[in-house]
């Protein structure tokens, strides 16, 4: 779960990290108050949306007088920012953060992810702080320090030394750096972090170090622990499907395309987008039902497809183990009585009680007047899913092309 | 032979008498696992379905001879439950459960490297291992395999079932499957399963199943490359998938750009894995590897 800067902010200035003062405003009046009362001359108004890269996109704006505290707070609230991670479609901005500008000697990259490899927390830390830490990997990968962080004695003073001198710090910065990175670090583990970045850490004019930025991300399975960071779930940066998905425990993920897919089990899921588009066509979502889904939760997912208006076609894709093929065929007749559509339905049952699926299917099919598609094997499901989709444009040549185009 | 499970396994059930343990115990007895024992701390003296329950892992393998186990308990105190197992010197550990948070296997895992213990773990999150015909420990739809040559490995599970259906239709069985799980920090990785694949006779090819995220399939790819004699045959999906956005899995997010599908499959093809692009492929490679 991604948290907003201003929600990660918090968090550090809780544990005693050095943050700018300010504060949240959702609209222009809000930001000029909230600028009155930081007092100074200068602040900076950053846009709140999760998404990396605001800077460029114009959602980061430093200001000098109240006017244009107002001015550009009221142009960027209901903006579109759009950046690499957003796609397209960007991001609505809802929320602003006015901050004391800070007087900058010095950028640093500071941040804490989870190594699959050591299977351990792991730093990464630069002196090359502000940019893009891919962008520095890239052109100057010798800047980047990384250190892994034992679990059991956690990080340590002497490992916040250790990458100071790494990165070059100044000696009189080591043991303020160190404490900061321990203070930062204390933030992530305590509450699950999967990654905790820091970009910039700077060193201010005299000689503070202080978190300009915060980009976090804690793990969802880990929320049952920290109520208080679920109750910081941003709905609203979630699609409306996504929403709906959240609230039944559905794993779902919008994409561009016509074909709604509907799959128990995250690999096949995956697999099953993929097969698509080896026939030339796009899924419209990743959906899985999971492993314990029971009628109402088939329901309500193949709901969230039909109420999805790029979808065109359906394609359900089964392999029954724990989940039951019957259960599935109720589940999706049960959903359809609810949003009654004439789109069609492709069928890919396999595994268990799929004949009791198959036929409980067909039987409602012919009662309600369904239009049903069945199909045997995931590659006949799919070939019939993507004609069904491009309809008359349907043109077999197109596989070919997408297939060359990858090679 | 096979690897990890065979007719000698004896199974211990963490968590027999939740509605899921319950279910698969009788799923696995059913398919003719041998389930000498279930622990549930407090319901020790009690039985489920014929099945003896005991407080602890410890009085399981004392008294029951358990030498696996496999874990059905909720994600809040799965972790402990495979510490336990650890604990007990078994020799396999399985563990079924969804949704342990990453910060507790980090400890698990910790635990495992530093101890004495010779218990082996498999997963969390995964369907669990199946040697047709001898033992499974898991849920997986026991029907759909065959005893036989085809050794896989997937982080999957119903996309392991679609593999070893495909596998089964060209005729070819199931040496042993084993589901690694798709969260961040597992147990025993490809290339753990790979090197007992190598010194098993039954097995002649491997099927590894990998998805976006991580390393582990590039690595294993390495290995594969310098180690492994036997064919291997790969898919890997999420080919689709958006940068950034966890696709179910846990560890199944594009963090880096050498995490995607397309990468993995370039480098894996490198090493002289037999890489499908489609899903629907997988048999059909086999069948052309194995050359029947």
């Amino acid at each position: 779960m991604d948290l907003h800067e201003f929600q990660a902010k918090g968090l550090l200035r809780n544990y005693g990290v050095p943050v700018p003062d300010g504060g949240v405003a959702s609209t222009a009046s809000d930001a000029l108050r909230v600028a009155k009362e930081l007092r100074g001359d200068a602040w900076v108004i950053k846009a709140q949306v999760h998404a990396g890269g605001r800077g460029k996109a114009g959602g980061v704006k430093v200001v000098n007088s109240f006017s244009d505290v107002y001015d550009v707070a009221s142009h960027m609230l209901g903006m579109k920012i759009v950046t690499k991670q957003t796609g397209p479609e960007g991001k609505i901005v809802r929320r602003t953060l006015i901050e004391k500008a800070t007087d900058i000697k010095q950028e640093i990259y500071l941040s804490f992810l989870v190594d699959r490899d050591s299977e351990q927390h792991m730093i990464i830390a630069s002196a090359e702080g502000g940019m893009d830490i891919e962008e520095v990997a890239e052109k100057n990968p010798n800047a980047i320090v990384t250190e892994r962080i034992n679990p059991v004695t956690g990080m340590g003073l002497f490992l916040g030394r250790k990458i100071a001198k790494k990165i070059g710090l100044e000696s009189s910065l080591l043991n303020k750096f160190a404490d900061v990175a321990n203070k930062i670090y204390n933030v992530f583990a305590d509450f699950d972090g999967m990654m905790l970045e820091i970009n910039p850490l700077v060193v201010t004019g005299d000689g503070d170090i202080v978190c300009l930025d915060a980009k976090m991300n804690v793990d969802e399975n880990a929320l049952y622990r920290h109520p208080k960071i679920e109750e910081m779930k941003d709905y609203g940066e979630l699609e409306p499907q996504e929403v709906r998905a959240s609230i039944f425990d559905l794993s779902y993920v919008s994409m561009d395309g016509n074909i709604g897919c509907m799959v128990n089990g995250a690999g096949l899921a995956m697999a099953t987008m993929d097969i698509i588009k080896s026939f030339g066509g796009d899924p419209a979502n990743f959906l899985d039902v999971g492993g314990g889904a029971d009628v109402n939760k088939v329901r309500e997912a193949f709901k969230i497809i039909l109420t999805d208006p790029k979808v065109k076609v359906i394609f359900v894709n089964i392999f029954g183990g724990i989940v039951r093929c019957d259960l599935i065929a109720e589940g999706v007749l049960k959903g359809s009585d609810e949003v009654p559509s004439d789109r069609s339905i492709v069928v890919r049952l396999d595994g268990t009680n799929v004949e009791e699926g198959r036929r409980i299917l067909e039987e409602g099919a012919a009662k309600t007047g369904l239009n049903i598609v069945t199909a045997d094997t995931m590659a006949d499901a799919a070939q019939k899913a993507v004609e069904l989709a491009a309809g008359e444009d349907y043109n077999p040549e197109k596989k070919k092309t997408a297939a060359k185009a990858k090679e | 032979m096979s690897i990890l499970v065979n007719n000698r396994t004896k199974v211990v059930v963490q968590g027999l008498t939740g509605s899921q343990g319950k279910f698969h115990a009788q799923k696995m007895k059913e398919y003719g696992t041998n389930i000498v024992a279930g622990v549930v701390p407090g319901r020790g003296g009690t039985e489920v379905d014929g099945t003896p329950v005991f407080d602890t892992v410890e009085e399981a393998i004392r008294q029951a001879g358990a030498n696996a186990s496999i874990v059905y308990v909720p994600p809040a105190y799965a972790a402990d439950a495979v510490i336990e197992s650890v604990d007990a010197n078994l020799d396999l550990c399985v563990c079924i459960t969804e949704g342990i948070p990453v910060k507790d296997m980090i400890k698990v895992k910790r635990l495992m490297k530093t101890s004495s213990s010779k218990t082996m773990l498999v997963g969390p999150n995964c369907p669990g291992v199946i040697t047709p015909g001898e033992c499974k420990m898991g849920i997986m739809p026991g029907e759909i395999h065959t005893a036989g040559t085809v050794g896989i490995i997937s982080k999957s599970g119903t996309l392991t079932y679609e593999a070893v259906k495909q596998v089964s239709a060209f005729g070819y069985g199931q040496s042993t499957c084993i589901g690694i799980g798709g969260d961040p920090i597992i147990g025993l990785k490809y290339i753990d399963l790979l090197e007992m694949f190598q010194f098993d006779a039954q097995t002649e090819c491997v099927v590894l199943i990998g998805e976006i995220g991580g390393q582990a399939e590039v690595k294993a790819g390495e290995w594969i490359k310098q180690n492994f004699n036997k064919p291997v045959v790969s898919f890997i999906a999420g080919q689709t998938a958006p940068k950034g956005k966890r696709m179910g899995h846990a560890g199944a997010i594009i963090s880096g750009g050498d995490d995607t599908a397309a990468a993995k499959m370039k480098a894996l093809e490198k090493c002289g894995v037999h890489v499908v692009q489609s899903p629907a492929d997988i048999g059909k490679k086999v069948a052309e590897v194995l050359g029947k």
